[in-house]
């Protein structure tokens, strides 16, 4: 363990080292309790490694596998490739977070085939929680669902209407 | 079992899951009485968090009864009511030994700025979270915490985070006996930041937010003053105005990445994805401060750039200190204060959903329908 006096011998040969040390100088207390045993790589006790049965991405920015870890979804697909990709990258670069999230929005379309896969419709309407705009928000919502037919009936127009010389 | 399933941006419903596993030597599986919808849920929700998977179960904030333990769990036993602190914690590592229980370095993988955190995106360690029936929580010897008797169990869900963080916004703010402190956001986490700075002396507590509802709630629970900034030309000059023209002794920004109020960083925050979310709060928070003052955040923002002004930072010479709420190390201090009636935090909680309407709950809280201040998820097997 090294104490400020024990440090102090180290550094006797560097005049005045630590002569104007305030230990109370520190704005990271109370929420970081200092001890002696930071800083000092992986050198606690590591508890028991969960069996890594699974695809387990791992930031480049540590050796190994945390102990526990979720991974309740392991990547899939193309979203999953394109993860596997970002994971080249440290968290400090955009080729890691950019990725990340464009597979995010991969996997929004993977979620849907998959439920059609299963024979699930997605209840667009339930998902939202737009029971909850009908009951407190209907002003809002009766908007929307306007704005909506407007816009469907028109483009339902223009489509027939492009499509109308064609078949003739 | 049921739980909360992500299907996309803005859609979630309720699915039937596999009843979850033990999958390490220390987890625990708890059945879920009550679990909250936060505001951090909603960047997951927004789809603005990266790594959010198609599938995940959200929810950070729960408490229950354990029903299963691992084979080296000695802490805790069958049919405990416990509540689970919103970080996963092992309690070894060196950021844990220090007291930094939200940022353990053996419970995520993924990431190594953040800790392991119960639904909160593989950025988080992909852990499924509580809007559940059931939940496994790893480092079950350590996390988790019985609830003390006779405590209300509106009171105990509040401990996983709101409390905690609340409670520490303000700890984090160095507040002085004395000073001004300027809340940035009324969510519920301002709301108890707001409350807490009386508890650490604040002379004067003042909240910043656009929906009156919520300012209305804040003005008579924490107790404060209370302003809109759409009634503001410009909330830094208002805030500079108020208080003799020298700013603020700590401003807290307990909003995040979802901040409105600056066009600017809502088109490249939240609509182009330019930046992870908008700083709107942490920019005002950062000018509205006096020289020398102290900035405390605890809002969530994500990992990549934003357009923070880091120049006056320097300029200003100030300390901005930032954290997730450490909550294991909070928690012996909350609980006195909620037993000794000094924090009474149920009262936050204006919703109680039946976890099967979820979708619904998400909405109401995401869009601040029906004056929502907090909603809670009840599982079937919960109520009676
Ligand atoms: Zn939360
Ligand atoms: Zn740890």
């Amino acid at each position: 363990m090294e104490t400020i006096e024990t440090l102090a011998q180290k550094y006797t040969h560097i005049r005045g080292w630590g002569i104007d040390a305030d230990p109370k100088n520190d704005p990271t207390y109370p929420i970081k309790n200092r001890t002696d045993a930071e800083q000092r790589g992986y050198s606690w006790q590591r508890p028991t490694q969960q069996p890594i049965d699974t695809e387990v991405l791992r930031s480049i920015e540590r050796p190994n596998v945390s102990a526990v870890f979720g991974t309740s979804v392991p990547p899939t697909g193309l979203s999953g490739q394109i993860r596997r990709f970002a994971f080249r990258f440290s968290e400090s670069e955009y080729g890691h977070w950019l990725p990340l999230l464009l597979a995010d929005r991969v996997n929004v379309v993977e979620g849907l085939i998959d439920d059609v896969r299963q024979g699930i419709v997605p209840n667009i309407f339930a998902e939202k929680g737009m029971l909850a705009d009908w009951k407190y928000n209907r002003k809002n919502l009766l908007q929307h669902v306007l704005i909506g037919a407007v816009v469907t009936t028109t483009i339902l127009t223009i489509m027939s209407r492009t499509k109308g010389p064609g078949r003739a | 079992m049921l739980a909360m399933n992500y299907r996309g941006p803005r859609r979630v419903r309720i699915d039937s899951k596999p009843y979850p596993e033990i999958k390490h030597p220390e987890d625990a599986i708890v059945r879920v009485t009550r679990s909250c919808i936060c505001g951090s849920d909603l960047h997951l929700y927004n789809g603005n968090v990266p790594d959010t998977r198609v599938g995940s179960t959200f929810g950070h904030e729960f408490i229950g009864i354990v029903e299963e333990v691992g084979p080296e769990v000695h802490k805790l036993k069958i049919g405990d009511q416990v509540l689970v602190p919103f970080n996963i914690a092992c309690g070894k590592c060196s950021f844990c030994q220090q007291g930094l229980y939200g940022n353990c370095h053996e419970s995520n993988t993924e990431a190594t700025a953040v800790g392991g955190i119960f639904g909160y995106s593989h950025t988080a360690g992909g852990f499924d979270g509580g809007q559940a029936e059931f939940v496994r929580v790893p480092y079950a010897n350590f996390g988790p915490t019985v609830i003390p008797p006779g405590m209300d169990p509106d009171d105990a869900v509040l401990l996983t985070d709101v409390v905690p963080t609340g409670y520490q916004a303000a700890e984090m703010g160095g507040i002085q006996p004395g000073d001004t402190v300027v809340v940035f956001g009324a969510g519920p986490v301002g709301i108890m930041a707001a409350r807490c700075s009386w508890l650490f002396g604040a002379g004067r507590v003042i909240v910043i937010d656009q929906v009156d509802y919520r300012l209305e709630f804040v003005r008579n629970y924490a107790p404060c003053e209370a302003y809109n900034f759409n009634e503001m030309d410009d909330p830094v000059v208002f805030v500079k105005k108020i208080t003799d023209w020298m700013g603020a002794d700590v401003c807290i920004d307990a909003v995040g990445a979802e901040a409105a109020g600056s066009p600017l960083q809502t088109i490249t925050g939240r609509k182009l994805l330019l930046q992870a979310g908008s700083a709107t709060a942490l920019h005002w928070a950062i000018n509205s401060v006096k020289k020398g003052g102290i900035v405390s955040v605890v809002g969530v923002y994500g990992p990549t750039d934003n357009l923070v002004p880091i120049g006056n930072v320097v300029n200003k010479g100030l300390t901005i200190r930032a954290n997730q709420a450490s909550v294991k190390r909070l928690l012996p201090r909350l609980i006195d204060h909620i037993q000794n009636g000094i924090l009474a935090p149920k009262a936050l909680i204006t919703h109680r959903v039946p976890l099967e309407d979820v979708a619904d709950a998400y909405n109401i809280f995401a869009n601040k329908l029906d004056n929502c201040i907090k909603p809670v998820l009840i599982p079937p097997s919960a109520r009676s």
